[in-house]
């Protein structure tokens, strides 16, 4: 007699090894990008002109900067949810696939990290 | 023993049509999108950087290479959102109906094509006076 209850002798086997955790962080995120990379196409077009001044007072004001770095988050986010069902998918052979998504997870945690302090730079040294 | 007969994989023997399509392009669109990513970060990093690197950066958005890329970024972008959008619907249960469907696919294929267009129209307008007004 296993004294296991039935909940912990099932977790984790199912075919997808995990819950619906994927699903809905792809979906928030998804959301998250149908109100933020529409406000940044839009701001795009209506600073005006794209001159350095004109895009760095942009970004330095308060509400962008908080934008302009949630947006650099999402996208990374949303891009490696998305990556990772695309490899998953269709890189067969284990190994492979392992560093595969290693490399997308590491450059994408480089990007949005490099993207946000980049943000912050622009906010908080002002032009120089 | 013999060989059983193996269930092939759907995409081995079903029909191409639009619905397969529209989700390639799905996938297709948002691969191509990640890439692009990077160019989306060299630019606030050219920011962060001073004036001087930024009017550099103008030079490599300004080059045909990334004018075609750029174009078919946006192009992509707004597929990928409003095929997204269809698909969230889709989660909360609406739009499965076939007529419904196909209907919803030719609507996102049109507006994403114009939207391209439209936005894309807008922003080259500023670049150009960007660069002759802030570089040259």
């Amino acid at each position: 007699m296993s004294l296991r209850s039935p909940l912990g002798k099932v977790l984790g086997h199912g075919a997808s090894k995990e819950g619906a955790g994927h699903w809905w962080a792809q979906r928030l995120s998804a959301v998250a990008l149908v109100v933020l990379a529409p406000w940044f196409l839009l701001s795009l077009i209506s600073i005006g002109d794209l001159s350095y001044l004109n895009v760095q007072g942009w970004i330095a004001s308060p509400l962008s900067t908080v934008l302009l770095s949630l947006l650099v988050l999402a996208l990374t986010y949303h891009a490696y949810l998305g990556l990772q069902v695309v490899i998953e998918d269709y890189v067969a052979d284990q190994g492979v696939r392992l560093v595969v998504l290693v490399l997308v997870k590491f450059s994408l945690l480089v990007t949005s990290v490099l993207g946000v302090i980049s943000v912050l730079r622009i906010a908080f040294m002002g032009n120089h | 023993m013999a060989q059983h007969e193996r269930p092939l994989s759907p995409f081995m023997h079903y029909r191409w049509q639009y619905t397969n399509t529209l989700s390639i392009l799905h996938r297709l669109s948002g691969v191509f999108m990640s890439v692009g990513i990077a160019l989306f970060v060299y630019w606030l990093v050219a920011i962060a950087s001073g004036k001087d690197a930024y009017d550099q950066s103008l030079a490599c958005f300004s080059s045909p290479a990334t004018q075609v890329f750029l174009f078919g970024w946006l192009q992509a972008f707004f597929y990928h959102l409003l095929n997204g959008i269809r698909h969230l619907g889709w989660d909360l249960g609406y739009g499965f109906e076939k007529a419904v469907a196909r209907k919803t696919g030719t609507v996102v294929f049109v507006l994403a094509v114009l939207f391209a267009a439209l936005t894309w129209w807008c922003i080259t307008s500023q670049v150009t006076a960007s660069v002759y007004g802030g570089v040259l």
